[in-house]
């Protein structure tokens, strides 16, 4: 291991690996702990897609068919398992998944990574279609509308572990998100890895230094399968169900908007995303219908405001605070956050009156419209002004920064 | 004499549709010589490097590399083969960092192929060729930065970079310094024939002043066939190029 993680790598992932021990402590209900299994599940998803989006520039609008095929396997071997027809601990039936996807990966990846850019996009958009279409067609593999049930607890139990209570499972769960983080990281460290970057920034020049752009694609494509497969078996362990929509366009599309929220140049701000928007789905749904809404209106505002993401925020603030500058955007920054209060409270009134079907019209229904469209004006005219003063702040300390080489 | 010979185009041909642009280009490239190709623009000199260097396939003739038949391979197979080329237009990998780019060019021809179970820098005859190159190329202090991110003449340097870090021994500079001042210009000579000792260089170059300067032959390259092959002040004297090229679209330096 000394040979692929260093020493700092080293007590980095240990602390990681204790925080995921700690989670589970400190957020101990029922709910956050199904939660909490959630964002591992994801976190493993969104970064085996990111090995293709950020570091080999593949937009795939197709990714859930990995995780969907690699489930639906898992699912079925679970089940033989539970019937009886062999044995094989349940522990490392995300094994059984990876490979899943890693051959399916093999075998359409040899198909879509031919191109890259549009092409692959609207190809990896075909084989999603084509696969969720087959979801519907062969119901005794894919059990129809009901899906495919399992039962998690098929192993028996093993060293005292039967993955009945939710903390085992989520306990499984850490485990294989913090191998495959660690299996993922590594993998953009090596000559391969790096090679992608390479395909992503200018694939026709690899061709010059004697790579075939087409392989490198293949094997990240192939490489991202068998995580996007694992994180898809660690699914069907813990839902114990397994249905059509894990691998439709809904689910891809989910995750390439976990991705781009997070920020996908960084190899932290895919999870990020995951969990920022697993904990909107799970908490804002239990307030509102109307959440779908909301995430929606997030994710426009980030790709408006930071096409880099939440990692790219956090990234461009580290040489400020580092050079302890932070202080001068402090002020506008409360101004844009004494802002956003009345913009926020505003739309939500407006969107939560339309939403509700509640009084349009009327005299009650014109005090809420109007005070809110007040909140709104206000809210946009002084975010305005404060947005002005953010950037020339930040002109003046770019300008800073770079006499003084923090950037 | 066949011993010699690096690079050999025999009849080359290339046309795109009905427009014919390269028409039967014969020529030997000794071992350890620098050869220019000059021609006025359209002449197809660029058409020619993509086809030596494989990213067109050719209409018709043989290329030998070494010996070796290259013709119509693939450009990674051609570079495999020893021969690298550089770009006109600079044709870097932007958001990486410069040393990452040297890195990734040394990778291949230090039998790294597409490895996966090897930190990258943890290899150790990476790292030193890599070092060694971007040295060589004078951005040594600036090996952390995004390629992007520099100026067009170090973007220029960190081309010819790319370009001899696999370590081939024959390479070929598509019009090196291109959008140059006379200055950076005068640079680029330094480090082109610093960096091509012991090789083959085969390049177009506009500047008239830097062929004079660099090449031991020139080749003349007029609407896709050679009018003349020889040395600097047999082509500076030759009545043919004279007439089609130098004394009538662009000056002697």
């Amino acid at each position: 291991m000394a040979r692929v993680f260093s020493k700092k790598r080293i007590i980095f992932w240990a602390l990681v690996a204790l925080s995921f021990v700690l989670l589970p402590m400190v957020f101990d209900g029922g709910f956050s702990l199904s939660m909490l299994s959630q964002m591992g599940i994801a976190i493993i998803f969104v970064l085996s897609y990111n090995m293709l989006l950020g570091q080999t520039g593949l937009l795939s609008f197709g990714h859930a068919v990995y995780f969907g095929l690699g489930a639906f396997v898992t699912a079925h071997i679970v089940n033989f398992i539970d019937q009886g027809a062999f044995w094989f601990p349940i522990t490392f039936v995300p094994i059984v998944g990876g490979i899943t996807g890693l051959l399916f990966a093999l075998v359409l990846g040899f198909v879509t990574t031919r191109r890259a850019g549009t092409p692959f996009a609207m190809i990896s958009l075909g084989i999603a279609e084509m696969v969720a279409a087959s979801a519907l067609m062969f119901t005794t593999f894919f059990g129809g509308e009901g899906g495919i049930v399992t039962n998690r607890t098929a192993g028996g139990v093993v060293a005292g572990i039967s993955y009945g209570p939710q903390i085992q499972v989520f306990y499984l769960i850490a485990g294989w998100c913090l191998i495959s983080m660690m299996g993922m990281y590594a993998i953009t460290r090596t000559p391969l890895g790096r090679l992608a970057n390479a395909v992503r920034d200018n694939p026709e020049r690899v061709k010059f230094i004697g790579y075939n752009p087409v392989r490198v694609r293949w094997l990240m494509m192939t490489l991202s399968g068998f995580f996007a497969g694992v994180a898809g078996a660690l699914a069907t362990v813990n839902y114990e169900i397994i249905t059509a929509e894990a691998l439709g366009l809904m689910a891809s599309g989910n995750v390439v908007l976990m991705a781009f929220i997070g920020g996908i140049n960084h190899f932290w701000g895919p999870i990020i995303g995951a969990v920022l928007v697993t904990l909107l789905q799970s908490a804002l749904s239990t307030y509102t219908q109307a959440w779908l809404l909301y995430f929606g209106l997030f994710f426009l505002i980030i790709i408006l405001y930071s096409p880099g993401g939440i990692a790219n925020i956090l990234a461009v603030h580290a040489p400020v605070i580092k050079a302890r500058l932070f202080k001068s955007l402090a002020s506008s920054y409360l101004i844009i956050f004494l802002a956003s209060a009345p913009l926020i409270v505003g739309t939500i009134a407006v969107i939560e009156i339309l939403y509700r079907g509640g009084a349009i019209l009327g005299m009650s229904a014109l005090v809420s419209w109007s005070s809110s469209l007040v909140l709104i004006v206000v809210g946009l005219v002084v975010f305005r002004f404060a947005q002005r003063r953010v950037k020339s702040v930040w002109a003046s300390l770019d300008l800073e920064l770079r006499k003084r080489g923090f950037v | 004499m066949n011993q010699n010979v690096s690079l050999r185009l025999s009849e080359v041909r290339k046309s795109f549709g009905s427009t014919s642009i390269i028409n039967g280009v014969s020529l030997d490239i000794f071992e350890g010589e620098r050869h220019a190709i000059i021609g006025p623009n359209g002449a197809g000199k660029s058409t020619l490097f993509n086809l030596i260097s494989g990213r067109y396939g050719l209409s018709a003739g043989r290329i030998e590399l070494k010996g070796q038949d290259i013709t119509n391979l693939d450009p990674q197979n051609i570079n495999r083969s020893g021969l690298s080329r550089s770009f006109q237009i600079t044709n870097i990998f932007p958001k990486m960092s410069v040393y990452e780019n040297i890195r990734c060019a040394t990778l291949w021809s230090l039998g790294y192929r597409y490895s996966l179970f090897r930190r990258i820098s943890t290899i150790r005859s990476v790292r030193e060729r890599a070092d060694e190159i971007i040295e060589l190329i004078g951005l040594g202090d600036r090996g952390e930065k995004l390629a992007g991110e520099l100026t067009y003449a170090e973007q220029r340097a960190l081309e010819i970079g790319i370009t001899i870090a696999s370590g081939s021994d024959v390479i070929l500079l598509d019009e090196p310094t291109a959008g140059m001042s006379r200055a950076e210009t005068n640079a680029a000579v330094e480090l082109i024939s610093k960096v091509t000792t012991q090789k083959t260089l085969l390049m177009v170059e506009h500047d008239m002043g830097v062929v004079f300067d660099l090449a031991d032959r020139i080749s003349v390259l007029v609407y896709g066939e050679i009018i003349a092959t020889g040395s600097p002040s047999e082509i500076r004297s030759n009545q043919l190029v004279k007439d089609a090229y130098l004394g009538t679209q662009e000056g002697v330096h």
